[in-house]
């Protein structure tokens, strides 16, 4: 690094930026101290990046898909590379925003700290545009952003220290603070000025039938498909990234097969899902099938990408269980006996960062005292 | 108890440059060192001034709160000076060796030693710095009462010397130091397999320990074995160091010479050295060549000490890893798809999953990183940790300087030796066994 950027040095207010940029060029020469002598090559820039890598084949479903319920809203005939180009233009303003303003305050507050950027906006930064609906205007999202990151994150420390996961906090800004913006039939589709539905199109997303059961949701007459196949594929419309299940499949069997993410957490969170919905259904609480409630919303995006966030969740592998389950759980228990909200999956995921340290703690606890039963009894 | 203990957990770190199973050299330098940071807890009294005779087995330090236990000189010599620091700490010793070796003589032990006995001669050669107590890792304290003294007759640290190699033959010398030791405390023996050569030891219990590294480690062993709690001590003695023993009840000398491997990527022959401990590395000038962009550490490279050219082997110290230093910036490095003639263990590259886990690789000590907050959980620590706790929970206690949830999360329990596989995996590049060295010190000055 120049001189000039080192302490003392005129452009020392600049330093974590050049830093940033040129650790991400090339690894620093620099050496242990003390301790061991040698390290692991693995960083987390690069853990962070197959997070990042793991989420692309949902945004590219997603700029797709952006296109194609456009098409089929406006009465137009749907085409591969037209919708895919129209969605790339609509989503891309998404992640520049999301970019600069948390990158932003990310490199401002590494400075005001003296301390190097952490490459965990990358992977919040790509979430982001992943979780709003469409034609969320760029201003709300700037200020969620800005919200989400200074106050969710920065004000704890930074990455690592956070409680809740900065990208689901600008969701959860936009959705309370601009209801009007984040629900209703004009959001979810992306529309350009003066155009409008055509005759009997729906802007709803399946979701919304939800409440109404089964009967509502094959019958909603939609200009999209409604059925269990639609959802999984993910032609329908949603947030940008999480409609497509197939996708976000793509994404979980990356992120599990280098061990970026638990799959403890996946599997116990999709238990839970199935377990509340399967005892409602059971119970003549709703006639939707269990299986329904993993295809809909937010709820696959939210359990391979969002729930398994390292900082945010348990910590413990038996704590992972609990936690995991009880977000699968409360995401449906929200959806079907809540209605206020249709989706779930958000709250439950906040509710679930919330708790995850408590479950920790029990865990450890009783960990603890077991191991000083066997102290006694010795 | 069975005393089969198979580790799941564990991780074996392939560096290149292991030392080949031969004696290059036998190297007794004109000077040898006594270094008073070698011994942990230790607060040295200087005993000599320059210009004094000494034997091997004359004292030279002594501890200031506990004056019987005394540091020895490894040769027989001439003081030539005595090393200090800043606000004058002591650093060094160094002893002039003479040409032809005099031992002080302890006497031979006859049979029917009384504790009290073992424990007085132990004091007085200057052995008794061979036990380590735990927990903190301190050299043990004469008046206090161990559960029991735990051996490992093993090392799994990356390129360690073998032990079958370098005490298969002195089978005679352990056999005594354990019938010693069995006299003060119950003593444990850890080996790697049933056939191995110390697996026939008497007077002690012996468990066969197997699985990847740190099943070596005397700490994992005893977690195993006879877990450390509260209000409790036991100590630890290296092998090595018990075939001194077991030598200076045989043969009444103190006798610390040892077989050392030295290895690593950048020595010149990995092979092993017959020496004393306290010889400047530079005497092993021909195992390195020229000592730019070389690290030397004493020990092993994950908790061993940068001794550099101008320090010394240390007292406790079985082996010699040369290093290169890796000052040199990676282009693209994190974001290479494989990188191969790097090593990470970590699912995210994909020697894993080629078979190239186990390959050699001539690492150096570029920290491949920046420093960063914890971001992964703990399940991700404890992957190649084979201990019943918690590491992060434990590691931010240490740093929180939060006794209660030190104590609670088993700071007793492990020495920063223990966590040291915990420090090479970390993706966010924290000196672990700093902060649990640091916990540890923590404790030592509130427990006084």
């Amino acid at each position: 690094m120049n001189k000039i950027f080192e302490k003392g040095g005129k452009l020392y207010w600049l330093h974590s930026t050049v830093d940033a940029f040129e650790t991400f060029l090339h690894v620093p020469g620099t050496v242990t101290r003390k301790g061991a002598h040698v390290r692991d090559a693995v960083d987390l820039k690069r853990i962070m990046i197959i997070a990042v890598i793991a989420a692309v084949p949902a945004a590219l479903f997603g700029m797709w898909n952006t296109g194609y319920q456009h098409a089929l809203a406006t009465g137009a005939d749907p085409r591969f590379w037209a919708d895919l180009w129209f969605g790339f233009l609509k989503v891309l303003p998404l992640f520049i925003v999301s970019y600069v303003v948390g990158l932003a305050i990310e490199f401002a507050s590494a400075q005001i700290r003296g301390e190097e950027v952490n490459e965990g906006y990358l992977v919040s930064g790509f979430f982001i545009p992943l979780i709003v609906p469409v034609d969320v205007p760029l201003w709300m999202l700037a200020v969620a952003v800005a919200f989400a990151v200074i106050f969710g994150k920065e004000v704890f420390g930074g990455t690592g220290m956070n409680i809740w996961n900065p990208a689901l906090l600008t969701r959860a800004f936009l959705f309370f603070s601009y209801p009007n913006s984040m629900s209703g039939s004009e959001t979810w589709i992306a529309m350009r000025k003066g155009e409008t539905l055509v005759d009997g199109a729906t802007g709803a997303t399946p979701l919304s039938f939800l409440g109404d059961g089964m009967d509502a949701l094959t019958n909603s007459g939609a200009q999209y498909g409604t059925g269990f196949w639609d959802m999984f594929i993910g032609t329908v419309p949603g947030s940008v990234g999480e409609t497509s299940v197939i996708a976000i499949l793509i994404g979980a069997v990356i992120l599990l097969w280098t061990g970026v993410a638990s799959w403890k957490i996946m599997a116990s969170s999709v238990a839970g899902a199935i377990f509340v919905g399967g005892l409602a259904q059971l119970c003549g609480g709703t006639d939707i099938p269990c299986l329904y409630h993993l295809v809909m919303g937010g709820f696959a995006f939210g359990t391979v990408f969002m729930a398994t966030d390292p900082v945010t969740s348990a910590q413990t592998d038996c704590g992972k269980w609990i936690y995991g389950f009880f977000i699968g759980a409360v995401c449906v228990i929200i959806r079907l006996f809540n209605p206020g909200y249709a989706e779930g999956m958000m709250l439950a995921i906040l509710l679930g960062n919330t708790f995850a340290p408590l479950i920790d703690w029990y865990v450890t606890d009783r960990h603890i005292a077991r191991k000083n039963r066997v102290v006694k009894a010795a | 108890m069975s005393n089969n203990i198979v580790l799941k957990k564990g991780l074996n770190i392939p560096l290149a440059g292991v030392p080949a199973l031969v004696v290059k050299r036998t190297i007794l330098p004109d000077t040898v060192a006594v270094q008073p940071s070698d011994y942990k807890g230790l607060n040295a009294r200087l005993l000599v001034r320059e210009g004094d005779k000494v034997l091997a087995g004359s004292p030279v330090l002594a501890d200031k709160k506990n004056p019987d236990v005394l540091v020895t000189s490894p040769v027989s010599g001439t003081v030539k000076a005595v090393v200090r620091g800043d606000k004058r700490k002591l650093l060094a010793v160094l002893v002039d060796a003479d040409k032809d070796q005099e031992y002080l003589d302890f006497g031979a032990a006859k049979d029917g030693l009384s504790a009290g006995d073992v424990k007085d001669r132990l004091l007085k050669s200057g052995l008794w710095t061979a036990f380590v107590q735990r927990p903190y890792g301190i050299v043990a304290d004469p008046a206090a009462t161990p559960k029991a003294i735990f051996v490992s007759a093993f090392s799994t640290a990356p390129l360690a010397a073998d032990t079958e190699f370098t005490l298969g033959n002195e089978t005679a010398a352990l056999q005594a130091g354990v019938s010693a030791l069995a006299k003060l405390a119950k003593v444990h023996v850890s080996v790697k397999s049933a056939d191995s050569a110390f697996a026939k030891l008497r007077d002690a219990e012996i468990h066969v320990v197997k699985g990847k590294h740190p099943a070596g480690n005397v700490g994992v062993q005893i977690s195993h074995i006879s877990p450390i709690r509260k209000e409790e001590t036991v100590w630890t003695v290296s092998l090595e160091l018990l075939a001194a023993i077991g030598r200076l009840f045989t043969t009444g000398r103190y006798d610390v010479r040892r077989k050392v491997a030295v290895g690593g990527p950048a020595a010149a022959e990995p092979a092993y050295i017959d020496t004393l401990p306290g010889i400047p590395m530079s005497a092993l000038k021909e195992c390195y060549g020229s000592a730019d962009g070389i690290r030397i550490i004493s020990g092993d490279v994950l908790s061993g000490t940068n001794a550099g050219e101008d320090g010394y082997l240390g007292f406790y110290d079985t082996q010699v890893t040369l290093l290169k230093e890796g000052t040199e910036p990676e282009l693209l490095g994190w974001a290479r798809p494989f990188r191969f003639n790097q090593y990470s263990a970590d699912h995210s590259y994909f020697n894993w999953c080629l078979g190239r886990l186990d390959k050699e690789v001539a690492m150096d000590t570029n920290l491949h990183g920046g420093p960063r907050a914890f971001v992964m959980p703990d399940s991700y620590y404890a992957k190649h940790l084979p201990m019943d706790i918690y590491p992060l929970y434990l590691i931010k206690a240490c740093l929180a300087g939060d006794i209660d949830n030190m104590e609670k999360f088993g700071i007793y329990e492990v020495l920063p030796e223990d966590l040291a596989l915990v420090e090479f995996m970390d993706p966010s590049k924290n000196y672990v066994q700093d902060i649990i060295q640091n916990g540890i010190n923590l404790m030592l000055k509130e427990m006084a």
